[in-house]
């Protein structure tokens, strides 16, 4: 076969796939157990939230004040931005790390994920390497970022290192659930075909699996490094990685300089709405482009 | 004409080679702008994970005297799970009216469509990190900061995933029941919301799982619940204790997870 005939193929097996990130709808009519669970956790989401305000401790303050002092404050941030403690320039080149720190972390989880990934598909791997995969992307998800960037922290210290370390465990475990259920709705029929002509396993993933589900990968890719964006933001203000976040940490605990705030969370909504316009615009074109 | 064929196959293999190049070394180019902005050493950093391992192992466990912490960790990790889930469900609610007042099929004006979904991508758009920033200064060191910045962070999100779900399965029936002459109010209470309850349940678990995650790093952002609690320990070299936290968050996480599953695949099957 050539390669445009199987493109082709692809093509036509990418159209008439679903997004697969939006949750299945129910076709059949609701039967008892399901009302049944729908209203339980109703019920109990609503009871445990009137527990959380009955048992919230207020020290005393007063809530409605604190709201209107809180539109206050967004006024001032929000109508009157102004850097005091550096410059545009300034603030451009630490928007500009925090971005490197959110791509090098989506780099190197990427690499990782993708071998990671194709060893925990279940068409791809074994039963016991797919299960030992997904447990331990459960318990790497299950720790916060920040958290494992400060536990790398202790190892090779506060800094640019341990946050793209930390921040790269949890990319790993986000992408390789999202890659391997790419891998896993491969057509079982191309697989078996390949086999049974004679390719071995890294011929059938090279030549297969990765082409056919290249735009998959990317675009979940591409979503990662929008959400590591906000991440390392945050890794600034929390684990001292430097970068933009780092600067609204100082402007917020020790300058109180409410105008800086307000021009900081500009940038960083600037960048973010860019990013995710250019995001969409790449994911796009790898749709069409196949 | 089979030399035209096969030049012709061996310029589209000869662009396919460019393009390669050019994408290979354009990834690398920006690798290494990264590296030397953010000041990254590759050798360290890959020379740091079996350092950490090894550390995690000799120093990250819980000890006996860690032990003794325990009520203080359970009472603050307890605070920490209710005011997520609390953020949620409150924001859920708010997010459900400006998902039906943004919704292409069930909105009534196009000027209030935009209005709330204009809105809805503002709140989405500014992280928790900002958010707990900003509330900081008028609430300080107070659970309600936290509760705050994860409210309006999840206002955003649920906004926007709700009006999804509700424009893609609440239009038909919507459409068929206005044709029987129902109200609007009934139309939304008899066919939007019941279509798209699975669908809003499942973003909402979703939601909660995320703000657990979230609500750490708020913690330690703002001084409070368990993200406090750890990075106390962990400021003061008390690994045994902070690693007596990440214990219980790890499994209070997973044994939300699991039960989200459960109810996600019971509701939607």
């Amino acid at each position: 076969m050539s390669t445009e005939a199987v493109d082709k193929m692809i093509a036509a097996e990418l159209h008439l796939r679903p997004d697969r990130r939006l949750p299945g709808i129910p076709l059949k009519k609701p039967f008892s157990k399901t009302a049944l669970t729908i209203r339980l956790t109703l019920i109990g989401l609503s009871l445990l939230t009137v527990l959380a305000f009955v048992s919230f401790d207020y020290k005393g303050i007063q809530v409605f004040q604190g709201i209107y002092a809180t539109l206050l404050n967004l006024k001032t941030m929000f109508l009157q931005p102004r850097l005091h403690h550096f410059t545009f320039d300034a603030a451009l080149f630490e928007v500009l790390i925090t971005l490197g720190l959110a791509f090098l972390a989506t780099l190197f989880g990427a690499v990782i994920a993708l071998f990671l990934g194709l060893f925990s598909a279940r068409n791809l791997s074994s039963p016991i390497a797919s299960a030992v995969i997904k447990g331990l992307v459960a318990f790497i998800r299950a720790v916060p970022t920040v958290m494992w960037v400060l536990i790398f922290a202790v190892a090779a210290g506060l800094g640019s290192v341990a946050a793209v370390i930390g921040m790269t465990f949890h990319s790993v475990g986000y992408l390789i659930k999202a890659y391997s259920e790419a891998f896993e709705e491969m057509d079982k029929g191309t697989i078996e075909a390949l086999k049974s002509s004679g390719a071995n396993w890294w011929q059938i993933v090279f030549q297969a699996v990765i082409p056919s589900s290249l735009s998959y990968l990317m675009s979940w890719t591409l979503l990662r490094f929008e959400i590591n964006f906000s991440v390392a933001v945050a890794m600034g203000a929390a684990a001292g990685a430097g970068g933009i976040g780092y600067d609204m940490f100082m402007a917020s605990g020790f300058y109180f300089d409410l105008q800086e705030i307000g021009a900081i969370t500009y940038f960083i909504l600037g960048f973010a709405i860019l990013l995710e316009i250019a995001a969409n615009r790449a994911k796009r074109k790898l749709m069409q482009g196949k | 004409m089979l030399i035209k064929a096969r030049r012709k196959q061996v310029d589209y293999f000869t662009a396919k080679r460019r393009h390669a190049y050019l994408f290979w070394g354009l990834l690398l180019l920006v690798t290494y702008a990264a590296a030397v902005l953010t000041q990254y050493d590759f050798v360290q950093g890959l020379s740091s994970i079996p350092g950490a391992l090894v550390w995690g192992v000799t120093h990250f466990y819980p000890n006996a005297e860690s032990l003794a912490k325990f009520p203080d960790v359970l009472r603050t990790l307890v605070e920490t799970l209710l005011m997520s889930i609390a953020a949620t469900t409150v924001a859920s609610v708010f997010a459900l009216v400006f998902a039906l007042l943004g919704s292409q099929t069930i909105g009534v004006h196009a000027g209030i469509k935009l209005a709330s979904r204009s809105i809805a991508t503002v709140f989405r758009n500014i992280d928790v990190t900002a958010w707990s920033m900003i509330l900081l200064f008028s609430f300080g060191q107070n659970v309600m900061t936290g509760y705050f910045a994860l409210f309006f962070g999840s206002f955003g999100f649920l906004t926007r995933a709700f009006l999804e779900s509700i424009d893609e399965t609440g239009s038909h029936s919507a459409e068929a029941l206005r044709a029987t002459g129902a109200g609007y109010i009934s139309v939304i209470c008899q066919s939007v919301i019941p279509a798209a309850l699975p669908q809003l349940i499942s973003w909402i678990l979703f939601m909660i799982e995320t703000n657990i995650r979230n609500a750490t790093l708020i913690g330690i952002l703002t001084g409070t619940g368990v993200g406090f609690l750890f990075n106390l320990y962990y400021k003061n070299l008390d690994y045994n204790a902070a690693s007596l936290i990440v214990f219980v968050i790890v499994i209070s996480i997973l044994v939300i997870e699991f039960t989200s599953n459960y109810i996600r695949k019971v509701m939607i099957g």
